[in-house]
């Protein structure tokens, strides 16, 4: 597959990406990911029939640990970094959802 | 090797009672505000936290229990510290106080280590040369004109400049060992899963490791020996037992096989560069080292497999910057959506680098595209690993370059996103296949800029290939700026 990477594809992804790119942006990208994918189009060639693919380098085996409750971020803490919430309330704030 | 005091000096001198915690911790903070104005190693100083956390070690009886007792470390700014602000360099976390310490600052503290402040480094990790940094570039100490590396230029510009004698990166494809070379001092990246990620601002999750930066082989394996080893908090983080590396480094090297990749230096390596790297050949086999050609035939793509499965993961880590829970919210009106928020915030709140990695990351985990790009990589990744797994049956380690050439200009290739990709040629492998690798300084080029050696072990052989680069640090000339 050839990357074919244009200006259609950079809107669709930076929508899904919850990117709202100005138009600057969009035409600086298009031709820098277009020369990034068409050069990482190489390895397409690579035969890798029969080969699985690699998530995490190391084995590991699952982690387990005694299902007991433990301490965890208080709630003020948890609300101390955001841009805008209820502190009392225990609400992070956000606009309007439903209309 | 270097011109400042080591970590292993400064903390015997504190233990043997010749100087204070306070005292060296007053001198690594004046040598900061003297110096740090034109080198901007530091992104934030935390004078009195660190002044604080001096006099408690000085208040101590148990010093000589404490592995880095009063000595001053910098962190890179990508690494969760309790109450000082953690930026990732990135204005989306500009206000951003974590409310809790990574494992690996925990550790350190733990150790008696007294964090002077964290460094400057590219955007979430994502660069180079810290120039993607939203706040400003660091200068290379050796030459102001050039990028110290990247990303954890600050920490390694802070080591090499005097600022701290050991410091804490991160290394997802070379941004602990790349400016390790730039700089002039030694960076070690570990075996994947040896040490915690738990409060590392996640990159790349399967890529990530928390590296140490030490101007001399030693001082970078006592602040690994502190940070390595299993944490609850991290199930990725490997409870393979963990054997200290300090005291395997004045070993006998005994019996050495080292690989050398020639295939791979056939093109593109600067004469410096190479002219180095094969003095450091020499120096190895004066040591006992027998150097053995290898062939890692997958080599050639393991850039654009990492300029794939990278920005997969980071598209998917970095989707939790939305404005809402913490960091940065772009100003909406009071019609605006939830959407336009999350939409505005982001390209607000994102550097252009980032901004195409998530672009590039999203692409291709997309309906379409996934099999032909990110599951292709994965499987080509799988090749790669078993180069190393295969190459690891005849050598000890594996011996390459850090970088292609010596550290660049700043500027030079900041608007050629592809062009900086390929300076990683010889790191990223070692990120994909999940081994551990140390640069070591090997000489100057004409212009007086420091070469790095690469060596690359098997899996958990962090204690080996120190003590393979310390062979070759004891036969190199002390390299002065």
């Amino acid at each position: 597959m050839s990357a074919h990477f244009g200006p259609g594809d950079v809107a669709r992804v930076a929508a899904l990406a919850h990117l709202e790119l100005t138009p600057d942006e969009a035409a600086r990208f298009t031709p820098e990911l277009a020369e990034i994918l068409e050069y990482a189009t190489a390895i397409q060639r690579v035969d890798t029939s029969g080969v699985s693919p690699t998530a995490h380098a190391l084995a590991h085996d699952s982690v387990l640990r005694p299902d007991e409750p433990r301490g965890s971020l208080v709630r003020e803490a948890a609300l101390g970094n955001a841009p805008a919430a209820a502190r009392e309330a225990g609400l992070f704030r956000v606009p309007k959802v439903i209309g | 090797m270097g011109a400042h005091a080591t970590a292993r000096d400064i903390r015997q001198q504190i233990v043997d009672g010749a100087t204070s915690a306070e005292a060296t911790c007053e001198a690594a903070l004046a040598a900061i505000r003297e110096g740090d104005a034109t080198i901007g190693a530091f992104l934030h100083v935390d004078a009195a936290g660190a002044l604080d956390a001096a006099r408690a070690i000085d208040a101590r009886s148990d010093k000589a229990s404490l592995p880095l007792a009063g000595v001053p470390v910098a962190v890179k700014d990508n690494i969760c510290t309790a109450g000082v602000r953690t930026t990732a360099g990135s204005r989306m976390l500009d206000t951003f106080v974590p409310p809790y310490d990574a494992t690996v600052v925990t550790r350190l503290r733990a150790a008696g280590a007294v964090i002077v402040g964290k460094t400057n480094c590219d955007e979430f990790a994502m660069g180079s040369s810290t120039e993607n940094s939203a706040y400003f570039p660091t200068k290379n100490p050796w030459d102001v004109t050039r990028t110290p590396g990247g990303s954890s230029g600050g920490s390694a510009a802070a080591v090499a400049a005097g600022f701290s004698p050991i410091a804490l990166g991160s290394d997802t494809g070379g941004s602990v060992r790349q400016p390790a070379a730039f700089c002039g001092v030694v960076g070690l990246k570990p075996t994947y899963g040896r040490v915690s990620r738990y409060g590392l601002i996640a990159f790349g999750s399967s890529l990530d490791q928390v590296g140490t930066f030490g101007q001399t082989v030693h001082d970078a394996a006592l602040l690994y020996d502190v940070i390595a080893g299993p944490d609850a908090f991290d199930s990725t983080a490997s409870s393979h037992p963990v054997s200290p590396t300090v005291a395997q480094l004045d070993r006998p090297l005994g019996p050495v096989r080292l690989g050398v990749p020639r295939a791979m230096l056939a093109e593109g390596v600067e004469a410096d560069v190479r002219a180095a790297f094969d003095a450091a050949l020499e120096a190895w086999r004066s040591a006992g080292a027998e150097l053995v050609d290898i062939d890692l035939p997958h080599a050639p793509h393991a850039i654009p497999v990492y300029y794939l499965v990278a920005p997969a993961e980071a598209s998917s880590n970095l989707a939790r910057y939305d404005g809402v829970r913490y960091g940065f919210r772009a100003a909406v009106g009071p019609r605006d959506s939830l959407e336009a928020m999350y939409e505005r915030t982001r390209d607000a709140g994102f550097g252009a680098e980032v901004k195409r990695r998530i672009l590039i990351g999203t692409y291709v985990l997309s309906a379409g595209y996934y099999d032909a790009f990110y599951l292709k990589a994965q499987q080509v990744r799988t090749l790669i690993r078993d180069d190393y797994t295969r190459a690891f049956e005849g050598v000890d380690a594996i011996v390459m370059p850090t970088t292609p050439s010596a550290a660049f200009r700043l500027g030079e290739r900041v608007d050629h996103p592809l062009q900086m990709y390929l300076n990683d040629v010889f790191t990223v492998s070692a990120n994909l296949a999940g081994v551990p690798a140390v640069s070591v300084p090997c000489g100057l080029t004409a212009e007086r800029l420091p070469v790095g050696v690469q060596v690359v072990g098997p899996a958990f052989a962090e204690g080996r290939i120190l003590q393979i680069a310390h062979a070759l640090e004891s036969r190199m000339p002390t390299m002065t700026r």
